[in-house]
């Protein structure tokens, strides 16, 4: 029977690498993240994890040793944020591009400057072009569901590719929740083991890995890793609906909540969509015709999702805590792009809200929510409305 | 013509065998893409040669990945690796820990040899912390690092392997400014410092010499390090058919002298105990990048290896 504790979701993350077994983890130190291999140091210093730790002296060299070991044929795992998952970015390409799924929990962190360790979506944001897989838990029972979701879908044979599980800093890794552990023997059925055909270093069977790629032949490297995020949209819609029936919990690329007479809809990812749908919920006891929807997995973008949603709705606000300079929020950039070619598409508003760890209340919410209206009407005064700022300081 | 894959059945005579002081078995093959005089190549057919199929390489950008040959060729009988730049410490741990995982012996005699073969820069610059990390934690491996004294692979720029006086790219010597004006890293001393069971330096000039270490280093548990030297006739100015007499000099002249390192005592090797240092200018002159030192140079230069060679045999006294 799946036992219910009470933990932060570094642990439930912790907890998942566990349940996943993999056979090398290679971390480093790094808040908001440090606890995550400091259970699993825990787990396999007490024998109940059967993995090689390694303790790294950096993040660069963490995701290195991952992807070693991962290309000689294992299942592997570690867990950073921030600026440890910039330092690992040049190695993110490598992974991808090795086709090594390699999972990684991120506890979603800014970047500095200034130094901050609040969270926003910035660091795992800025890796969305290196081919990773990217999902975001709204809470820590999803921090533990979807890292098992990531790895089945990440070692499938039609994807192929490493998958980044982003958890919000503090708002998540450090607040304790109750969480569902599967049981051993069910998660071992779901996941199996992992078997590499395509790449292993082995002596018996020496092939070259990485090569040296000339023009005739890197774009269609390149293209690969393009037709195996593709891949992915159908693999991800399979898992999810084997999780469901293996573990009882449903999950959508993107979760919509009260949409379907909705003239708004909020559109957010990780933990700010509770926020959300409770703020949905005060509003639709005033009479406000308002709903909410949750990107869930971010890469491969659910661009079919994002224009179905598009269909019921007049607005569609985009809530993020990442940017783009001059361009604005990534998640909105690529909702507009999922819409640009629609014949009927609802306005997109673009909101940067929450950055390095800023609050956002129900006030905020409500400005939005007035932003939004007046849209409907053909009102947008701003490009990208920043919420929350504080101009007087400025 | 015969092929590869016959001569590599052929039945080689016992009494030749006999005679052979390296392994018949080629692992390295032609068609590799390396310049001609290239030590690097060298080594790594020797490197092949010792552990035959029972190694994987990991090598991160440098000459050798360009040598190693562009998908879909590749010139090495093993599995390699290739990655980036300042990662080789750190994939070598990862890949022995995955082979440890599953189940396979690393190391020891009939163990698989975790190989990382990076170069200069790839070790004494950019690679120095994840070589110390692998060092540190006492990984199952092999780390060589072939020494051909600056960035060749991106068109000869110093490194801090690059010995005092040499002109590269980016020390061409002008009106202002002298050519490389600090003297060579001593990489193997700061690897020493970890205090690992096995560190060595060697010769491309020596093949046995290099063998023994190699065969040492496959024995001894725990991470070894070997420091390769590895003539570059691109680099170096010099022609194609001297690579084997520099290294060779180099040894003479004291400047890359042959020692080990072996569980906290020195030993300096035989090809380097032989008569007194030649002097530095022997080595020198053979080489267009050294072309435009002046006598005080050579005699900074000169200074500075007789130091460091009186050191290590001081080291092989007190710690032998």
């Amino acid at each position: 029977m799946p036992i219910r504790k009470v933990m932060k979701a570094n642990e439930a993350a912790a907890w998942a690498a566990k349940l996943a077994k993999p056979k090398v983890v290679a971390a480093f130190p790094i808040t908001p993240s440090t606890l995550v291999p400091e259970k699993i140091s825990e787990f396999v210093a007490n024998g109940e994890m059967d993995a090689e730790f390694i303790k790294v002296e950096s993040e660069h060299s963490a995701i290195s040793a991952c992807v070693g070991a991962s290309a000689a044929g294992v299942r592997v795992f570690t867990a950073t944020a921030s600026q440890g998952l910039a330092l690992m970015h040049e190695i993110l390409f490598i992974a991808a591009g090795m086709r090594l799924p390699i999972v990684v929990a991120i506890g979603n962190r800014s970047l500095s400057a200034p130094i901050n360790i609040w969270n926003d979506w910035q660091d795992s944001i800025s890796e969305r072009d290196t081919g990773w897989l990217q999902f975001y838990a709204e809470n820590n029972q999803e921090a533990l569901d979807l890292i098992l979701a990531a790895f089945k879908v990440a070692e499938d044979e039609r994807v192929l590719l490493p998958a980044m599980v982003g958890f919000d800093a503090f708002i998540l890794t450090h607040t304790v929740e109750p969480v569902e552990i599967p049981d051993q023997e069910v998660v071992d059925s779901f996941l199996g083991e992992y078997v590499p055909k395509h790449a292993y270093l082995d002596p018996a069977r020496p092939i070259t890995q990485g090569a040296l790629g000339f023009p005739a032949h890197y774009m269609e490297a390149r293209y690969t890793v393009w037709e195996a995020n593709e891949a992915a949209k159908k693999v991800i819609d399979e898992v999810f609906e084997e999780f469901e029936k293996t573990f009882g919990r449903r999950y959508h690329k993107i979760e919509e909540y009260k949409t379907d007479d909705a003239d708004i809809v909020l559109v957010t990812m990780g933990s700010l969509a509770g926020t959300v749908k409770e703020f949905v919920d005060k509003k639709r006891e005033e009479g406000v015709k308002i709903g909410a929807a949750k990107i869930t997995v971010y890469r491969p973008f659910p661009v079919e999702e994002i224009r179905a949603l598009a269909k019921k709705t007049k607005v569609l606000a985009i809530l993020e805590k990442d940017i783009s300079f001059s361009i604005g929020g990534a998640v909105f950039a690529d909702t507009s792009r999922a819409l640009i070619n629609e014949k009927e598409k609802p306005v997109v508003l673009d909101f940067i809200l929450g950055l390095g760890g800023r609050d956002v209340t129900f006030e905020n919410l409500e400005e939005i929510v007035s932003i939004a209206k007046k849209a409907i009407d053909g009102g947008v005064e701003e490009e990208v409305y920043w919420i929350g700022l504080r101009k007087e300081i400025l | 013509m015969v092929s590869l894959e016959e001569v590599r059945e052929m039945e080689i005579p016992e009494n030749v065998k006999k005679r052979l002081s390296l392994p018949f078995e080629e692992n390295f093959y032609a068609g590799h893409t390396a310049c001609q005089g290239c030590g690097a190549a060298l080594g790594l057919r020797y490197v092949l040669k010792a552990y035959g199929r029972k190694a994987i390489f990991t090598i991160p950008a440098c000459c050798s990945t360009i040598i190693a040959g562009p998908w879909p060729y590749s010139a090495f009988n093993a599995p390699l690796f290739h990655t980036a730049f300042e990662t080789t410490g750190a994939v070598i741990g990862g890949i022995e820990a995955a082979l440890k995982a599953k189940g396979y012996k690393v190391k020891g005699e009939d163990g698989i040899m975790v190989v990382g073969w990076a170069g200069d820069g790839g070790t004494a610059d950019i690679g120095l912390q994840a070589l110390s990390g692998f060092l540190e934690r006492g990984h199952d491996g092999l780390y060589i690092m072939y020494d051909n004294e600056a960035y060749m692979n991106t068109g000869i720029q110093r490194s801090s392997s690059t010995p005092y006086g040499a002109w590269t790219t980016n020390t061409p010597g002008g009106k202002k400014h002298f050519l490389e004006r600090r003297h060579k890293k001593k990489v193997i001393d700061i690897v020493i410092a970890h205090k690992i069971p096995y560190a060595a330096t060697a010769s491309v000039a020596f093949p046995e010499d290099f063998m023994r270490k190699l065969k040492k280093a496959q024995k001894i548990p725990g991470p070894s390090f070997i420091q390769l030297f590895a003539p570059c006739p691109t680099g170096w100015r010099s022609p194609t058919d001297k690579s084997i007499e520099l290294a060779r000099l180099a040894v003479q002249t004291a400047y890359f002298p042959l020692f080990e390192y072996e569980n906290g005592k020195y030993k300096i090797n035989m090809p380097s105990t032989k008569k007194e240092p030649k002097p530095i200018e022997d080595f020198l002159k053979l080489q267009g990048r050294f072309k435009y030192m002046t006598k005080e140079d050579i005699q900074v230069l000169q200074q500075w290896v007789l130091r460091e060679w009186e050191e290590l045999k001081k080291k092989a006294e007190v710690f032998g």
